[in-house]
């Protein structure tokens, strides 16, 4: 327990951690200090001096993000010289800011609009010509407009310390200082966004949201990502049943205010107009529409004859589904077909993972573990490309609490600039690699593990056997792919009790039926049973729904409700944001067929269905009331897991393509960096 | 004297850190150890590192760089037991307006500024110095490195300085053009390769300075002044000024005088026998109207109160300071309005921009002098001018902010009736 000091602020007594600063000390108690500069997640400014107060005994005013609060400190925030101060601060700033707010996308979310009305001046007094430049263009989704810009450098620390990226600089000096891109007139960078919600005013905004609405016309939906596995929280802007934009200022979530392109910006494929918005059937004329009713009947008529007569099914099921949807395409194999040939694309070894974690309790690392551990070693896999949350969580944690970060990787990664020690191997050679780093490993007060698919049966029992012998406290995390691959193999769409892979049921040259939810198969591979029954659940005419008999329009992951389960575990809720006409989630569809085949697989309702998880599926036993609040971390199946067939392969995307989604995300198309690495080369 | 310099030398003089300018070849090492060179350094060798910073606190020595901290006690903040090595940095810079005097040091006698810097070296343990130069001195980095060249090789720098074991190893850095790179921590920056912003402090740079190292940091006077201080003893030097304020400085008078230069005169000395009898008097007999007394940074005095001595103390009782010893003197025919914004836009050019106030409000300031200079003024400007300036004042990151304030606040308030005669000619044009 650290030292409390006594301190008084504005009259009151307050008491507080010795050395906190004391704008943290004074919001933590409501008083209202304010600052452009300070961000508490970046290094200090004491730039914009908005945040100077009176402090008793010192002749000037203090500023308040830089002193540290002492026993017996004297503090007013609201004197009468402490609102000169800051009206004339206020004052200086609006001399070269220009009164663009009609036509600035920043206006009712913007920071200096606020200040101006709480501690401005009501008139300008400027009566001289403003600086002025044009503004610039430095990526599709970057504009800057140098003029609006307060300087308040949150971009720069934001880019280079946050994201490790450091894409924008300084440049000039005086009153004509401008931000300026790493490539002089444009940005190559991660194109995640992040300077642009940073950023207190206008000077940088959206290229993808610009001009379109006001954000008090939008209804805000905070819902999860659903492109990689991290988890984020994205909040996406609704207005007449169409996102305009996706971001997390209001920092809620695991993720604080960071976001990826994805997460920030790929929303745009579900207005594409190559969007499935009527169920279709294969005639020799090629694809026509149909009725839902028609497409329902044929599809369980199938299904109920293929059944009766024995018949062999496949079902290969999403790594974009809910945990409801999955635990009901689970529950509708092998109940209602009968069949345990159910599978997903498999993109980390969980079965192994679990099976070496056998009797251990709190072996799991959440999101949260990456940036609270004293070390996180990451092996075989390049961080910032697939999983750029956790990368952000270690490089912060290497800079609030100077975390140990290790590489055993490939090639290069972004974590090599904060790395103790980085050890390049080929691949093959992750333990070994790993175990060249035992002596500085087993001094760490405790050990964060990530690992990629290349570490998988037989090497990832060696290093979880690693992890128990350095005699220190490990958490792991096992890497998989896409939004709710953990969720897919938690609820079970495996090929248990000897079921067929999919690789398996692919090359089953007497399949009757290959029923694909939300997976592209069929992309790059063939179906040997040229005689099956093709029906495809999909956003898009995918390659594997070209081969359908029957396509039906699925609603994607910000247009329906449900849980979803990230990379380390972590369960967390959807909430529906849109509706696009004609099409239904995944869920109705398996209902609507199950009550078409006269199946009773229980209500599928999500919440109904989650109920169900909660009893049936171990460490889901969640309470729903957490649930709503915020990210509730399961735990892993205790006891043997036995081995499952098939392969282990990552998706090996990388920041700007997200598996078949990447086609139709204008976003991800147009920045220059796509479809290309920018960092990390070769690394995995 | 054959030898040509800038200003005739002034018999009122009392010539200490500037006695050799006048010796042919001052600048070469064989005439600097003919005269007393080294002396010093070899007696520093021989005394502890207490006792040769008890030497400069009793000399009374304060920082000439403007800031006029007491160099002894700022000596002493450096951790000499620290386990990270400490080093010397020059700060060269000078660029405050009016001032001209290290340039003078470093192009006559660069060798007593090494002697200094090796003085220094032995009294808080470093073996490491960088004398950073304004880029604009071209001509003074050359020949400086002409002088350490020459050190190195006569023995007089590296492994073996004066055969006395001392090692040492100085070299020159180059600026590029920037006023607030004269601020302490802002050079520290500049030196490491980053922008020219200043620093938050703590940590100070004795504890924390170039490169994260305990950093001795003083101007290039200061540094001068030591060995004259080893050589004859502190209470030599002090009792050269007044008490507390020690020993002679260099002062660079120019403006409108009969013989503008530069002069080394004992702190104490009357400012206006400085002006009538050391720099001859203004040209035409003309009447004094103003003094800027130590760089334009300083509160500007008036005729009537410029009855003063010139030390530290006292120009910092009468509201203004001794500062970088940049005398600037301003006779009745100076238009007030015209030198305030000629020094704004000095200082709205070379803020740094880090910080609103600074980067705003010297802008705002000047945009409003050049205004009222071009016959646009309006009344309500002349009030402005000390209301912006008094919510810059104390409020920046560093001093820069206050030194386009302060000469602003008091042009304003003392010389009021300039602004006025402006407003009253535009009445008449309308």
């Amino acid at each position: 327990m650290a030292d409390l000091v006594k301190l008084t602020i504005d009259g009151r007594e307050i008491q507080a951690e010795k050395g906190k600063l004391l704008i943290e000390v004074a919001r933590q108690n409501g008083i209202e200090v304010p600052a452009f500069c300070y961000h508490e997640d970046y290094t200090l400014q004491a730039a914009c001096r908005m945040c100077l107060v009176e402090i008793e005994k010192t002749p000037k005013l203090q500023v308040g993000c830089t002193t540290p609060v002492a026993e017996g400190m004297v503090v007013r925030t609201d004197s009468d010289l402490v609102r000169k101060s800051r009206k004339g601060m206020v004052e200086f700033l609006l001399t070269n800011h220009p009164l663009d707010c009609p036509v600035c996308d920043k206006g009712g979310e913007c920071e200096l609009q606020d200040m101006t009305f709480r501690y401005g001046a009501g008139e300008s007094r400027f009566v001289e010509r403003k600086i002025h430049t044009d503004e610039k263009q430095w990526s599709p989704v970057v504009y800057f407009d140098a003029p609006r810009c307060i300087l308040c450098y949150r971009c720069v620390r934001a880019c280079n310390e946050g994201m490790g990226v450091g894409a924008l600089g300084v440049g000039n000096r005086g009153a004509i200082s401008e931000i300026v891109p790493n490539h002089g007139d444009h940005l190559e960078c991660d194109e995640c966004g992040l300077c642009i919600d940073i950023c207190p005013v206008g000077a940088l905004t959206s290229g993808a949201y610009r001009y379109q609405t006001r954000p008090w016309e939008m209804e805000h939906v905070g819902t999860i990502c659903t492109h990689c596995a991290d988890g984020c929280k994205t909040t996406l802007g609704v207005r007449n049943d169409e996102i305009i934009r996706g971001n997390n200022r209001d920092r809620s979530g695991i993720n604080n205010e960071f976001l990826c392109v994805k997460g920030r910006y790929a929303f745009d494929f579900t207005k594409h107009p190559e969007r499935l918005q009527s169920p279709m059937m294969r005639t020799e004329k090629g694809y026509e529409p149909i009725s839902w009713s028609k497409a329902l009947e044929v599809v369980a008529g199938r299904f109920a004859s293929v059944k009766a007569r024995g018949g062999k099914f496949g079902v290969i099921g999403s790594n974009h589904t809910t945990n409801e949807e999955n635990f009901f395409l689970a529950k509708f194999a092998r109940q209602g077909l009968g069949t345990n040939n159910i599978d997903h694309h498999r993109t980390g070894d969980l079965a192994a993972f679990f099976d070496a974690l056998s009797g251990k309790t709190g072996a799991l690392a959440t999101t949260g573990d990456v940036y609270s551990a004293k070390a996180v070693l990451v092996v075989g896999a390049d961080l910032a490309q697939q999983h750029p949350f956790l990368s952000f969580q270690a490089r912060a944690n290497f800079r609030h609490h100077q975390a140990h970060i290790y590489a055993v990787t490939t090639g290069p990664v972004r974590e090599d600039n904060q790395a103790v020690a980085s050890v390049r191997i080929e691949k093959g050679g992750e333990v070994a690699g790993v175990e060249s780093l035992r002596e500085k490993l087993k001094a760490e007060g405790d050990l964060v593990i990530v690992f990629g698919d290349s570490v998988q049966g037989e090497s990832l029992r060696k290093l979880v056997a690693f992890g128990d012998s350095l005699g220190i406290p490990v958490k792991y995390v096992c890497l998989v792919d896409y939004s709710n691959s953990r969720g897919a193999f938690d609820m079970g769409v495996l090929p248990r009790d000897g079921g067929l892979s999919r690789e398996q049921m692919l090359a089953a040259t007497d399949l009757d039926v290959l029923w694909v939810v939300g997976a592209n198969p069929l992309k790059g591979a063939e179906l040997a049973s040229k005689s099956a029954f093709v029906v495809v659940q999909d956003l898009f005419m995918t390659a594997t729904a070209k081969q359908a008999d029957i396509v039906l329009p699925a609603a994607s992951a910000y247009e329906k409700s449900g849980t979803v389960t990230n990379v380390c575990g972590e369960v967390q809720r959807l909430k529906q944001a849109i509706k696009v006409m004609g099409t239904k989630t995944d869920l109705e569809i398996f209902g609507q067929i199950a009550k078409e085949m006269g199946l009773n697989l229980g209500i599928w309702l999500p919440d109904k269905v989650f109920e169900e998880i909660r009893k049936n599926v171990h460490g889901y036993g969640v309470s729903p009331a957490l649930l709503a609040m915020g990210p509730v971390p399961t735990m892993p199946l205790n006891g043997h897991v036995a081995a499952l067939p098939g392969a282990i392969q990552s998706s090996g995307d990388t920041l700007f393509t997200s598996g078949s989604l990447t086609p139709y995300s204008e976003i991800l198309n147009n920045v220059m960096e796509a479809p290309g690495r920018l960092y990390g080369g070769q690394g995995q | 004297m054959a030898k040509q310099l800038y200003n005739q030398p002034s018999p009122l003089e009392t010539r200490v850190v500037s006695k050799n300018f006048v010796i042919e070849g001052s600048e070469t090492l064989d005439v600097y150890l003919a005269n007393d060179g080294y002396k010093a350094f070899r007696k520093a060798k021989e005394m502890t590192p207490e006792a040769i910073i008890e030497e400069v606190k009793t000399s009374g020595l304060r920082g000439r760089g403007g800031a006029g901290f007491p160099t002894g006690l700022k000596w002493s903040f450096v951790p000499r037991t620290s386990p990270k090595p400490r080093v010397i940095v020059v700060n060269a810079d000078e660029s405050e307006p009016g001032t001209c005097k290290d340039r003078l040091l470093m192009e006559y006698d660069p060798h007593q500024l090494i002697e200094g810097i090796l003085i220094a070296g032995l009294a808080v343990d470093a073996h490491k110095g960088y004398i950073y130069i304004r880029g604009e001195y071209r001509y003074l980095i050359d020949s400086m490195d002409r002088a350490i060249d020459e050190a190195y090789a006569k023995g007089y720098l590296g492994n073996n300085v004066a055969g006395t074991g001392f090692q040492f190893d100085l070299c020159t850095h180059s600026g590029a053009g920037a006023y607030e790179c004269g601020e302490e921590t802002a050079l520290l920056d500049s030196i490491e390769g980053k922008r020219g912003i200043p620093r938050m402090k703590p940590p100070f740079p004795a504890v924390a300075g170039a490169w994260a190292l305990p950093t001795l940091l003083n101007n290039v006077e200061t540094f001068s002044a030591i060995p004259p201080i080893i050589r004859d003893g502190g209470p030599a030097f002090a009792a050269l000024g007044t008490p507390k304020n020690g020993g002679t400085r260099l002062v660079c008078i120019s403006g409108h005088v009969n013989k503008p230069g530069v002069y080394e005169l004992p702190l104490g000395f009357p400012m206006l026998k400085a002006i009538y009898e050391v720099a001859g008097g203004i040209p035409g007999g003309k009447k004094l109207k103003a003094v800027v007394p130590g760089g334009s940074s300083c509160p500007i005095l008036r005729a009537e109160e410029c009855d003063i001595p010139m030390d530290y103390d006292t120009l910092a009782k009468v509201g203004s300071m001794l500062g970088s010893g940049g005398m600037v003197v301003l006779d009745e025919t100076t238009d007030m309005v015209r030198f305030a914004l000629r020094i704004m836009k000095f200082y709205a050019h070379e803020s740094c921009g880090w910080c609103i106030p600074c980067r705003e409000g010297t802008t705002w300031l000047k945009k409003i002098l050049q205004r009222f200079y071009e016959g646009q003024g309006r009344r309500e400007d002349i009030s402005m001018l000390g209301e912006l300036s008094k919510n810059m004042l104390g409020r920046t990151f560093c001093a820069l902010g206050d030194a386009a304030a302060l000469p602003t606040i008091s042009i304003v308030e003392k010389f009021t009736e300039d602004f006025e005669a402006y407003l009253a000619r535009q009445e008449v044009l309308v």
